[in-house]
C-alpha cells in the first residue's frame, strides 16, 4: 500500500476519534457544571489539550460559551470539533478508492452535517444532544470500518489510528478530571463526590461499566484503575495500547521492529501493572510518561510506514 | 442555419414513425405510468449524491461538487451501424498512431508534403524530447477519446480525437450501472452489448504494453490529485482495476527506474496510467514549478524502464491544427479510404481561408486551436452581434490561433426536461484502446445539451449524460 495512502486513513481515523474524545470531554465539564458547586473545567479542558495560547488570542475568559465556541465550531482552531471533522472527511476524500463505499459515505456526510449543524443548538439545553450526536457519528464510522471493510492493511492502518488517539486522549482526560476532583480534597482513596465522579464515568460511557465491574460505591482510586488497567474496559488504556499492538504486528515491514518492541512494552506494562503501583509513583508522572510514550510511538509510526520514503 | 426540421432525431423518423431500433423503447414508454418514471428519476439523483459521483468545478468554493445530469432515455445505435461507426474507429486511431510513431521517428510524411513540416515541428505539442525514442509497440495513443457526432441517418462526423487524457469513461460506466439498477425489465426486453468490462479491457491493454521483459509489470493510476475536477474518475478507475492511484509526491526515481513510496518499502512501477498533462509529468524536464509530476520521471521514460499511457507528445496528433490533414494520414499510412467523415475546417492562419471565415462569421463554429472544453468558441448562428465582433477582433489579431468549420446540425434524442420529453442534441465518445491490438467497448459516453437548442454538450456547461446501447442483432 502507498505509503501516503495509509497517512490519510489514519489520520482519518485519528481525527474522528479526536472528535468523539473532544465531545466527551466537553460533555463531562457541562455535566459537572450542572452539579452544584462543581467546578466544570473549562479552562483546563484548554491547557490539558495545549489551546491556552490560541484560546487567549480570540477569547479573554474561559466560559462555558468561549471555550464551547472554541472547541466545536471554530474552524480556526484545529482541534475544534469541526475542523477535526472536516481534516476527517478530507482524508477520506483523498483515499476514496481504498475504503468502502459505505465508510466514504458516512464521513462525508458527518462532514456535511457538520458543518450545516445549528449554531444556536449550542447554547441551550440541546447541546447534551449534539455531544451524543458526535459520538454517535464516531460510532457509526467505526462500525461501518468494522462491518465493510476487508481485513487488510487498510483497515489496520485505520484501527491503528483509532487506538494511538484513544489512548493519548483517555490518558490526558484522567489527568486533567483526577487533579481536579482530587487534589488538597480528599485522599485518593475515600469516598468523593458521587455525581461528580458519576458524571466523569457517563462521559466516558463507563458508568454501568463501573457498577458491573466493582459493585462498589466509586472510589477514585477504581475509577482510575478502570480507566487505566481494565482488560474489558473498551476506552482503557490496557485496550487501547493492546490494539495498538496487535495491529501493528499485522502491519510490519523491515524497518518497523523497534517500533513494535516499544508497543509491546507498553502494552505490558498495562497488562502486569499494578494500580497501587502507579499511585506510588505519582498518578501525574505516570500518565505524563505515558503519553510521551504514546507520542513518541506515533513518531516511529509515521517515520517507518506513513511518510515519503526518502529515495536513499 | 441550423433549422430544427432538419435536424435527424435518434428516435422519430421525419414522419412521424419510430425508428425501429426505438421500437421496443417507446413501447415500454408508452406503457410505464409517468409517476413511477419520476419517481425513478428522483432515486437516480439521490444515488449520484450520495455515491458523490460528481465533478469538481474550478473557480466555485473549495470541496463543493456538482452532479452531472443523468437523463434516463438512452441513446440507441443499432448494431449495423456500431460496427460501421467502430470500423472508422480502429481505421482513425490506427493510423493517428502511426503519424505519432512517424512523427517522432522518420518523419515521412512531412518529407512527401502532405503535412507541411512547420505544422507538427512548431506545434506546442510537439515534444522534441521523444524524438526516436522507441515506445513499446509503437502505441503512443493507447486510450482515444473520440468525439463523433451525427449529422443525418449513417453520416457520423468525427469532431476530435482526444489523444491526451480523454475522461468521462467512469459516466459510461455508471450510467449503465444506473439504467439496470432503475429499470431492470428494459435490459431482458432489449439485448443491449455490456460495457461493464471496460476497467478489465483497459487493465489488459495497459499490462500489454510494459517495457520490454517485464513479466508481472505494476501498473499504477497517476492522479493530480483530490481537488482535479476528474478525481472521481480517477479514483473509480483505479478501484475497478485494482491498482494503486497514486500522485506525484509518492513516485521517486533510482537508478534509471520508477519507484512508489509503499508501506513495505519501495516498490517498482511500470506502467503508467497518467492522467496529467505532458508538461506537468516532470519538473526537470518540462514546467519546472509543478508539484504534481515526478523529478527524472522523462529519462526513465527515455530510457524504456517505464511506459506511459498515454505517451508524452500525443497532442501533436489530436490538435485543431492537425485535424484537417486525418484523412490524408489514413490514405497515407493504411492506403485506404476514410471510413469516417472529417469535418471541413477553415485554418484561418491561410490567407484565403480566414477571408471566408470573417465573412460568413455568422454561419460558422469558431474555435481555438488548442481550446478545450467547449470554452473560447463561437457559434455563429446562436451568437450575438457584440460576441460576433469580438472574435472577428481576435482572428484578425491572431488568425493563427483559430480555426473554423460549418455549424453541423447534430443529431438530437429524446430527453426529460421540465415540460416533458423533448429532443436535445448529442455526441457520442466512444473510448478507444490500443495495445496488441485495438478494442472498444460497444457504444460509449452519450453527452447531451440539455438547455434547449444549444449545441454545447461538456459538463462544465451544462451537459449531462445518457446510458447509450448498442443493441445485438
Amino acid at each position: 500500500m502507498l505509503s501516503r495512502t495509509a497517512d490519510h486513513l489514519y489520520w482519518m481515523a485519528r481525527y474522528i476519534e479526536r472528535a468523539e474524545n473532544i465531545a466527551r470531554m466537553l460533555d463531562v465539564n457541562y455535566r459537572m457544571s450542572m452539579v452544584p458547586e462543581g467546578d466544570a473545567g473549562w479552562g483546563a479542558t484548554l491547557s490539558i489539550n495545549g489551546l491556552e495560547q490560541a484560546f487567549r488570542a480570540k477569547h479573554d475568559e474561559a466560559t462555558a460559551e468561549a471555550v464551547l465556541n472554541f472547541m466545536v465550531f471554530d474552524g480556526d482552531n484545529p482541534s475544534s470539533i469541526l475542523s477535526c471533522l472536516r481534516m476527517a472527511r478530507e482524508n477520506a476524500h483523498a483515499v476514496r478508492g481504498t475504503i468502502t463505499s459505505e465508510m466514504w459515505e458516512t464521513t462525508n456526510d458527518t462532514w456535511l452535517r457538520m458543518r450545516d449543524y445549528p449554531r444556536w443548538k449550542l447554547a441551550g439545553s440541546e447541546i447534551g444532544e449534539f455531544f451524543e450526536w458526535v459520538k454517535f457519528r464516531s460510532h457509526l464510522s467505526r462500525g461501518v470500518t468494522l462491518g465493510t471493510m476487508l481485513r487488510d492493511e487498510a483497515f489496520h492502518f485505520i484501527r491503528l489510528g483509532t487506538f494511538l488517539e484513544r489512548a493519548d486522549a483517555t490518558a490526558r482526560f484522567i489527568d486533567v478530571k483526577y487533579h481536579m476532583l482530587v487534589d488538597g480534597k480528599a485522599p485518593p482513596d475515600a469516598a468523593a463526590d458521587y455525581y461528580q465522579w458519576s458524571a466523569l464515568l457517563r462521559s466516558v460511557s463507563a458508568f454501568e461499566v463501573y457498577r458491573k465491574v466493582y459493585r462498589d460505591l466509586i472510589t477514585p482510586v477504581k475509577v482510575t484503575e478502570l480507566l487505566i488497567l481494565n482488560e474489558q474496559m473498551p476506552r482503557s488504556l490496557r485496550t487501547s495500547m493492546v490494539e495498538v499492538y496487535e495491529n501493528l504486528q499485522a502491519v510490519s515491514n523491515y524497518r518497523s521492529k523497534e517500533t513494535q518492541r516499544r508497543a509491546g512494552e507498553l502494552q505490558a506494562s498495562l497488562k502486569f501493572g499494578r494500580i497501587e503501583d502507579v499511585f506510588a509513583r505519582g498518578l501525574h508522572e505516570y500518565l505524563t510518561q505515558f503519553i510521551v510514550r504514546v507520542n513518541e510511538l506515533g513518531n516511529r509510526i509515521s517515520n517507518d510506514f506513513l511518510v515519503p520514503m526518502s529515495a536513499s | 442555419m441550423v433549422h430544427p426540421s432538419s435536424i435527424y432525431d435518434e428516435m422519430n423518423g421525419a414522419d412521424g414513425t419510430v425508428r425501429a431500433h426505438y421500437a421496443g423503447y417507446q413501447k415500454w414508454l408508452a406503457e410505464t405510468p409517468p409517476e413511477r418514471i419520476a419517481q425513478k428519476r428522483a432515486e437516480a439523483d439521490l444515488v449520484f449524491h450520495r455515491v458523490g459521483i460528481t465533478f469538481a468545478v474550478y473557480g466555485e468554493e473549495e470541496g463543493k461538487e456538482r452532479l452531472i445530469p443523468f437523463d434516463v432515455v438512452p441513446r440507441i445505435i443499432p448494431a449495423q451501424e456500431w460496427k460501421q461507426l467502430a470500423a472508422g474507429l480502429r481505421q482513425r486511431v490506427k493510423a493517428l498512431n502511426m503519424f505519432l510513431h512517424d512523427v517522432y521517428h522518420d518523419q515521412n510524411i512531412l518529407k512527401t508534403g502532405r503535412i507541411p513540416a512547420e505544422q507538427v515541428l512548431s506545434n506546442s505539442q510537439y515534444r522534441p524530447e521523444m524524438q526516436g525514442v522507441d515506445v513499446p509497440g509503437g502505441i503512443y495513443a493507447h486510450i482515444a477519446g473520440v468525439d463523433v457526432v451525427r449529422a443525418g441517418a449513417g453520416e457520423f462526423y468525427v469532431l476530435e480525437d482526444n489523444l491526451r487524457v480523454p475522461s468521462g469513461v467512469s459516466y459510461m460506466l455508471e450510467d449503465r450501472r444506473m439504467m439496470m439498477r432503475l429499470f431492470p425489465e428494459l435490459f431482458s426486453r432489449h439485448r443491449v452489448a455490456p460495457v461493464e468490462h471496460y476497467p478489465d479491457m483497459l487493465l489488459a491493454n495497459l499490462r500489454a504494453v510494459a517495457p520490454q521483459g517485464v513479466v508481472d509489470p505494476t501498473v499504477i493510476v497517476l492522479t493530480p490529485g483530490a481537488y482535479n475536477s476528474a478525481y472521481f474518475e480517477h479514483a473509480f478507475l483505479a478501484q475497478q482495476m485494482g491498482v494503486e492511484l497514486v500522485e506525484g509526491q509518492d513516485l521517486f526515481v533510482r537508478d534509471e527506474h520508477l519507484y512508489m513510496r509503499t508501506t513495505q518499502g519501495p516498490q517498482r512501477v511500470d506502467v503508467i496510467y497518467r492522467r496529467i498533462d505532458d508538461d506537468f509529468l516532470d519538473p526537470l524536464a518540462f514546467r519546472a514549478d509543478s508539484m504534481l509530476g515526478v523529478p527524472g520521471l522523462l529519462q526513465v521514460y527515455r530510457a524504456g524502464h517505464v511506459t506511459l499511457a498515454n505517451a508524452i507528445g500525443t497532442g501533436v496528433a489530436d490538435d485543431k491544427s492537425i485535424y484537417p490533414y486525418v484523412p490524408d494520414m489514413i490514405r497515407f499510412y493504411l492506403g485506404e479510404e476514410p471510413l469516417l467523415n472529417n469535418v471541413p475546417t477553415y485554418m484561418c492562419r491561410k490567407k484565403e481561408d480566414l477571408a471566408y471565415v470573417l465573412a460568413h462569421l455568422d454561419e460558422l463554429v469558431v474555435k481555438e486551436v488548442h481550446g478545450a472544453g467547449g470554452y473560447g468558441m463561437l457559434i455563429g448562428p446562436r451568437a450575438s452581434k457584440d460576441e460576433i465582433a469580438r472574435f472577428r477582433q481576435l482572428l484578425t489579431d491572431n488568425p493563427e490561433g483559430y480555426i473554423a468549420q460549418p455549424t453541423l446540425s447534430l443529431s438530437a434524442c429524446p430527453t426529460f426536461v421540465e415540460q416533458g420529453i423533448a429532443p436535445r442534441h448529442i455526441d457520442l465518445r466512444p473510448f478507444v484502446l490500443s495495445g496488441k491490438d485495438i478494442n472498444m467497448v460497444p457504444g460509449g459516453l452519450t453527452r447531451v445539451a440539455l438547455r434547449e437548442g444549444s449545441l454545447v454538450v461538456n459538463s462544465s456547461q451544462g451537459g449531462g449524460t445518457k446510458d447509450t446501447w448498442v443493441l445485438e442483432e
